[in-house]
């Protein structure tokens, strides 16, 4: 479904992302695992274009173009295809929970405004949000704006969510409602790619595993084989270390 | 007895051209001021390259000369190149132009103020650049800048008695008037500060009771 080639990206002498390539199936539940530093933000970022590659190429449905001189109308039309869920949230803070989920329907997409609240109703229900509909972004904990930031992108109905660490910035007893949303996806058959620190999460929900390091992919194979057969002693090291902070918490 | 009488007197003479003029030249000057300073704060927050430079422009030499000066440039300057203007209109443009550039700057602040993650969420919903400008963006900054604004506002009420150089027939130039007849001028200058404060009262008291109700609703 997305295939990308040899993507770099520098912000001045920095070289974030170093040629790299990466292709999702429909489908495909792709964790990106890799230390601090690594691209992986950066790496989302340039798939949706918030941030511009240096160079690249993306094959999005059969559709092959430049990522770096990617006209304004071809990134319209992947954003319209695509969400992203954000570490921060980033709710728009002057509407309602409903409205941010039906914005990008009302407003980008011009549907009528009681169809785009009849869906943003049945998303805010499904992620366990039914008594909220007019609440505003700061009367909600962090994990309830996550799950709205959930629905929102939910809502255009993507062919694919980019999720960066989307419970990163939640208090420990907060992660479990996002993360049970996103494996409920995961079962639908939804297509995502997330970058998380949370192992469990990677080793229960998704179906391969993508480890970045220096911006380099240096991994990237099927969930079993990368937990249980991995040979390389760095990204052992780097699950381990990882797993015994999750211990100390 | 006759300062009472006096004072009751004049006082409807003050209040009608605050009604007739003041009130009118403020609201007009304020709303074109708010126009200039969306439009000038936005070109500079898009970084639109030309217009930004003109916007700098702009906002330097209005800032940095006096609103009185301003005032007799447009109202006895422009004759003597052929381009003659009303009082009252004359008022209008320079007060507008003069505000635009401060509301413009406080504006801005209030844009850049606006936490960009809300803009790439916007353009990853699909919406683009006006759209989450007029959606997300601008009702924010505002409301941002909602207290500096009422304040410019309250200002303004009060710098409109400047028009009276320009021979506006406002509060203030129709107080001089009956000075000049009675001699009264401590107490006829008094009670046309007590009337400002009258208008300012009023628009402090509504600049409160929105900004609570701004608060009761989202951030
Ligand atoms: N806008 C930017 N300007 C300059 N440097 C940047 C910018 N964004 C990221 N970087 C740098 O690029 C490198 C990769 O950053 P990135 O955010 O992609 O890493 P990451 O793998 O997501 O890390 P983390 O796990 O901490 O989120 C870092 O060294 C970072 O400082
Ligand atoms: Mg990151």
């Amino acid at each position: 479904m997305i295939e990308i080639k040899g993507i770099r990206k520098s912000f001045g002498d920095l070289e974030v992302l170093k040629g790299l390539d990466l292709n999702i199936e429909k489908g495909d539940v792709v964790a990106i695992l890799g230390p601090s530093g690594s691209g992986k933000t950066t790496l989302l970022r340039c798939l949706n274009f918030l941030e511009k590659a240096d160079e690249g190429t993306m094959i999005f449905d059969g559709q092959e173009f430049d990522m770096h001189s990617a006209s304004r109308k071809t990134i319209h039309e992947i954003r319209i295809k695509t969400s992203f869920v954000f570490q921060q949230f980033n709710l728009f803070s002057n509407k309602t929970v409903l409205e941010n989920v039906t914005l990008g329907l009302t407003v980008a997409r011009k549907m009528d405004k009681h169809k785009a609240e009849e869906i943003g109703k049945n998303l805010l229900d499904k992620v366990g949000l039914s008594d909220k509909y007019e609440a505003y972004p700061n009367q909600l904990s962090g994990g309830q704006q996550q799950r709205v930031g959930i629905a929102r992108a939910l809502a255009t109905d993507p062919e694919i969510i980019y999720f960066d660490e989307p419970t990163s910035a939640l208090d420990p007893e907060l992660i479990g409602e996002v993360l049970a949303v996103i494996k409920e996806l995961a079962d639908e058959g939804m297509t995502m790619l997330v970058v998380t620190h949370e192992m469990n999460f990677a080793k229960h929900v998704s179906k391969k595993v993508i480890f970045m390091d220096e911006g380099n992919i240096i991994a990237s194979m099927p969930t079993e084989q990368f937990f249980n057969e991995q040979k390389n002693e760095r990204i052992r090291n780097f699950i381990k270390s990882i797993e015994h902070k999750g211990e100390q918490k | 007895m006759k300062i009472i009488n006096l004072l009751t007197d004049s006082f409807l003479k003050i209040l009608l051209p605050g009604i007739r003029v003041t009130i009118p030249l403020t609201v007009i000057s304020f709303s074109l001021a708010m126009v200039i300073g969306i439009l000038v704060a936005f070109v500079q927050f898009a970084n639109i390259r030309v217009l930004k430079q003109l916007a700098r422009f702009y906002i330097w030499v209005i800032r940095g000369t006096p609103l009185l000066i301003q005032l007799f440039v447009v109202f006895y300057g422009l004759p003597s190149v052929g381009v003659i203007i009303d009082p009252f209109p004359a008022a209008v443009i320079v007060f507008s132009i003069n505000e635009g550039a401060y509301s413009a700057e406080t504006i801005r602040g209030a844009l850049e103020a606006v936490p960009k993650g809300q803009i790439e969420a916007g353009y990853c919903s699909g919406l683009n650049f006006v759209q989450i400008m007029w959606h997300i963006v601008l009702p924010q900054a505002l409301r941002m800048a909602f207290p500096s604004l009422a304040n410019a506002l309250i200002a303004m009420v009060k710098s409109t008695s400047l028009a009276a150089n320009i021979t506006v027939m406002e509060m203030f130039m129709v107080t001089q008037q009956i000075v000049a007849r009675t001699y009264e001028a401590l107490a006829l200058y008094l009670e046309l500060a007590f009337i400002y404060l009258m208008f300012s009262t009023v628009l402090t008291r509504l600049q409160t009771y929105l900004e609570k109700r701004m608060n009761t609703r989202g951030a």
